[in-house]
């Protein structure tokens, strides 16, 4: 590094202990094909997606499988050649253990073939052009999210300053980023040159703790271009959180409710930005990531490149997984991962690690006890709430009160969990806390929504009666008006000729009658 | 695959536990004990034993009713840390009698009937010292003479006898007499460095013992800030607002001196209330800034009760007011959320 940039200190955070080093030993292993693969076709925002296969075709190794409806869907490609054997719903690995649409692959080993892209130079194409491939090759964040890439591209057209390149991997356990940069820093180079060329900012900011000084070394070796800069900082969780990592690198707090890139700032991870490098340089669709194997009940922990779609049990087999040693399977870091009931599940485009946890690695929890409001949680947290304060709105559920002390900025990282010394799982009231208020929210839009609907129809009818008072009124005034002209007038001729015709005819019948009657010239006439 | 355990993020933890914090605490006592033993005798140690088993059944004959549990309660030692701040405060010479009335006030009215641990407003220890001073003020007042300044320290039979309320051979006046704090509001029109050669009670910077016994508490202050159990916020603003009034108020050490910075850091329970009473996390505000706010507020009144109050010492009291108004100072305090404007 030639001078350290300056650094900025975001608020809390922790030093748990990394377990890193247990996956880190060897180089990323490449796999054999499992013999089925279940690749989920997740789309954001739960749209169903369109699935272009059928049970029982044939499909080749990056043939398009599904894609989304609309501008934001992701398309999903076969990693690898075989038959549909199903197309159904699957549990995969997510937060909600609803299952998700899945196509069953059969997989041909002995068919290797990749369909391609042809490669694209990234100086000459537009923007529109590099946007296209990236949704061609079905790229979503790989960090966590998985927030499809072009989508969030698409969206950063407007005015990028700086591109940054999220390297921290601040959750312990996991170093599929850190694996992935020491073998292969020049491809995210590569894939950070093209993001600023796609963005048109003027520098690149590649944050990674100092934790991992392989990582860092290759990082600068690969480096080839004064735009881009490698930014080392001390490590501490959760750094790598988005808004976090941007304050530590440029100093610059986002606004709650924005996203970066409202601020002229444009963050992907380093999974991501290596799969855009693929994507544009060598035409390669997302059909593998590499996943971080680990934990005690694996003997010979490693990260592997993993097709999407391949079973975690096949990648725990492939680590000497003893399955009587296992306590917990958490899929993602200690901190923010998701605990996995059972290793039948799919790889996705988001998992990023696997812990196979002994009782001593991860041991249960200990029961909750009553908060001391030590304030210890308020001091780790990176967004400067004050936890135990939450944790009570929370429990007695005054939703109004923990909303207005900023409960939807958490950003769920645990750290307040780790340090509570009375042990409460203070995240889950926060997650049950802010689906209260979503469902809130919800309800608040709806009843908006009736309430303008019932409104206007009020409106309608108010203004359909007044339309009607006036049309009477008008007719009244109008009648009155000819009255009064009548009055003035007198009668008018034609009522006079019309009157004297009357009376002929009523004595023509009076005569008929043959008996003159009385004079009835007033009912004649009226 | 066998049962696997499924648990909300995160899934691993630090590894300190509240028992852990109180028996810290516990720990850091013992100085400023051992000094409090040395300069007053037994009286202090029976005080101790008799506070923490009275604290313990009480809390658990509570929790019993509450129907809570009772062990797993009972192990995060806050019970007895309340009974041994409690015996740190009041005089080695209480009757068993007064001292069954502080823990009942402070472990039954000021800790459970609100809940239990967590739930209390007051600090129990305190809750059950102003009760007990208000309650038995003779009592409450007669302080041993120490070390030093005494020909003998009542041996442990006789240290039994007070504590059983019954009558000395001697009689206990032979062992009582005024505390520092409480003879130097006595000075009349001495100077400051007369009334200090007048009376065996003062010692080099306050009174004598006294000053050993802050000392030890401090020392134990030190440890505890050391091993992080408590922050330094509330200390020093208290240790700092009591100091800074009491140098404004100093005034050269004349006849009207309410006595020098020094005397009052370490006298009577500056100390203990500074690192062991005004830290207590659940009575006390809980923002960084409200934690100075705190620290301050309570030194101050600390200071004004002492120079210009009806009792001697004023922590008790002080802290009271601290831990009523704690609720407010962290509702003024909220820190700024990261991404919003202040």
């Amino acid at each position: 590094m030639s001078a350290s940039p300056r650094l900025w200190n975001f608020p809390g955070g922790i030093a748990p202990l990394a377990h890193k080093a247990e996956s880190l030993r060897g180089p990323i292993r490449r796999t054999t094909l499992p013999p089925q693969l279940i690749v989920p076709l997740t789309q954001p925002g739960h749209v169903a997606p369109n699935v272009l296969v059928q049970t029982g075709e044939r499909v080749r190794k990056g043939q398009i499988l599904a894609c989304g409806d609309d501008a934001t869907g992701v398309t999903v490609h076969a990693p690898a050649a075989g038959v549909i054997n199903a197309i159904g719903e699957q549990s995969v690995a997510n937060m909600s253990a609803l299952p998700e649409l899945c196509v069953i692959i059969d997989t041909d080993a002995a068919e290797t073939t990749w369909d391609k892209l042809p490669p694209l130079d990234y100086r000459t194409a537009d923007a529109d052009t590099l946007i296209a491939r990236i949704a061609d090759c079905g790229i979503s964040g790989l960090g966590g999210a998985g927030f499809p890439t072009h989508a969030k591209l698409r969206a950063a057209l407007r005015k990028i300053d700086i591109v940054i390149v999220n390297a921290a991997e601040c959750e312990p356990w996991i170093t599929a980023d850190e694996a992935l940069l020491r073998e292969r820093a020049a491809d995210v180079v590569a894939g950070s040159k093209i993001l600023l060329q796609l963005t048109g900012a003027l520098r690149c900011l590649i944050g990674i703790e100092d934790s991992k000084p392989q990582a860092v070394a290759a990082l600068q070796a690969a480096v080839d271009d004064p735009r881009l800069k490698v930014v080392v900082f001390p490590a501490r969780y959760p750094s790598g959180a988005e808004a976090q990592l941007i304050y530590t690198l440029t100093g610059k707090e986002m606004p709650s409710g924005t996203r970066p890139v409202h601020n002229g700032i444009l963050c992907h991870n380093v999974g991501t930005v290596y799969a855009i490098a693929r994507a544009v340089l060598h035409g390669e669709a997302l059909l593998s990531r590499i996943v971080t194997i680990t934990g005690g009940a694996v003997s010979d922990a490693a990260n592997y490149e993993a097709s999407i779609g391949t079973p975690i049990s096949f990648l725990l087999q492939q680590s000497g997984f003893d399955e009587r040693s296992l306590s917990q399977l958490v899929c993602g870091g200690s901190l923010m991962g998701i605990a996995l009931p059972h290793a039948q599940l799919p790889v996705a485009k988001t998992t990023n690690c696997v812990i196979a946890a002994t009782r001593s690695e991860l041991p249960p929890p200990q029961p909750e006890q009553a908060c001391i409001r030590c304030g210890d949680c308020a001091d780790v947290c990176p967004v400067q709430l004050v936890p135990q304060q939450l944790y009570w709105f929370a429990r007695s559920q005054q939703f109004d009160q923990a909303r207005a002390n900023h409960l939807n900025d958490c950003i769920e990282c645990g750290a307040c969990a780790w340090v509570c010394p009375s042990h409460i799982p203070l995240v889950q009231y926060y997650r049950a806390a802010k689906a209260e208020l979503a469902e809130q929210d919800t309800k608040q839009q709806h009843a908006v929504h009736w309430r303008q609907r019932f409104e206007a129809h009020q409106h309608r009818m108010a203004l359909e009666q007044a339309q009607a008072e006036q049309r009477r009124a008008e007719r009244a005034a109008l009648a009155a008006q000819k009255q009064e002209q009548a009055v003035k007038a007198g009668p008018s001729p034609q009522d006079i000729v019309a009157a004297a015709l009357a009376r002929v005819q009523a004595k023509k019948a009076a005569q008929a009658a043959a008996k003159p009657s009385s004079d009835d010239d007033n009912g004649a006439s009226s | 695959m066998n049962d696997v355990m499924l648990t909300s993020s995160p899934h691993s933890h630090q590894g300190t536990s509240v028992g852990q914090i109180m028996r810290q605490l516990l720990l850091a006592c013992v100085p400023g004990a051992a000094a409090l033993w040395f300069c007053f005798g037994w009286g202090v140690v029976i005080n101790i034993a008799w506070f923490s088993a009275l604290a313990l059944l009480l809390e658990a004959s509570i929790l019993k009713l509450r129907k809570r549990p009772v062990l797993a309660t009972l192990r995060d030692c806050s019970a007895v840390l309340t009974a041994v701040l409690l015996a740190l405060s009041v005089p080695p010479t209480l009757p068993w009698w007064a001292g069954l009335t502080g823990i009942a006030f402070a472990i039954v009215v000021g800790k459970q009937l609100y809940g239990g641990l967590g739930f209390n407003p007051f600090n129990p220890a305190m809750a059950g010292y102003a009760a007990l001073l208000i309650a038995f003020p003779v009592q409450m007042t007669r302080w041993l003479l120490p070390d030093g300044v005494t020909p003998a320290l009542p041996s442990l039979a006789d240290s039994l006898s007070i504590f059983l309320d019954r009558e000395l051979l001697q009689g206990i006046d032979a062992y009582t007499g005024a505390t520092p704090l409480d003879k130097f509001r006595q000075h009349g029109e001495q100077l400051v460095s007369e009334f200090w050669q007048s009376t065996p009670l003062m010692g080099q910077w306050s009174g004598r013992g006294w000053e050993w016994i802050n000392a030890g508490f401090l020392f134990g202050g030190l440890y505890l800030l050391y091993k992080r159990i408590i922050s330094w916020h509330i200390p020093v603003a208290f240790i700092a607002a009591l100091a800074l009034l009491a140098a404004l108020f100093y005034d050269g050490g004349n006849a009207h001196s309410h006595g020098s910075p020094l005397m009052h850091l370490f006298a009577g329970g500056t100390m203990l209330g500074a690192f062991f009473i005004t830290t207590d996390p659940v009575t006390a505000a809980t923002t960084l800034r409200g934690k100075v706010i705190y620290g301050a507020l309570i030194g101050g009144v600390v200071f004004l009760i002492r120079a210009f109050g009806n009792y001697p010492d004023g922590i008790a009291f002080a802290v009271l007011l601290g831990n009523a108004a704690a609720p407010l100072i962290d509702a003024l305090t909220r820190p700024r959320t990261f991404g919003h404007p202040q």
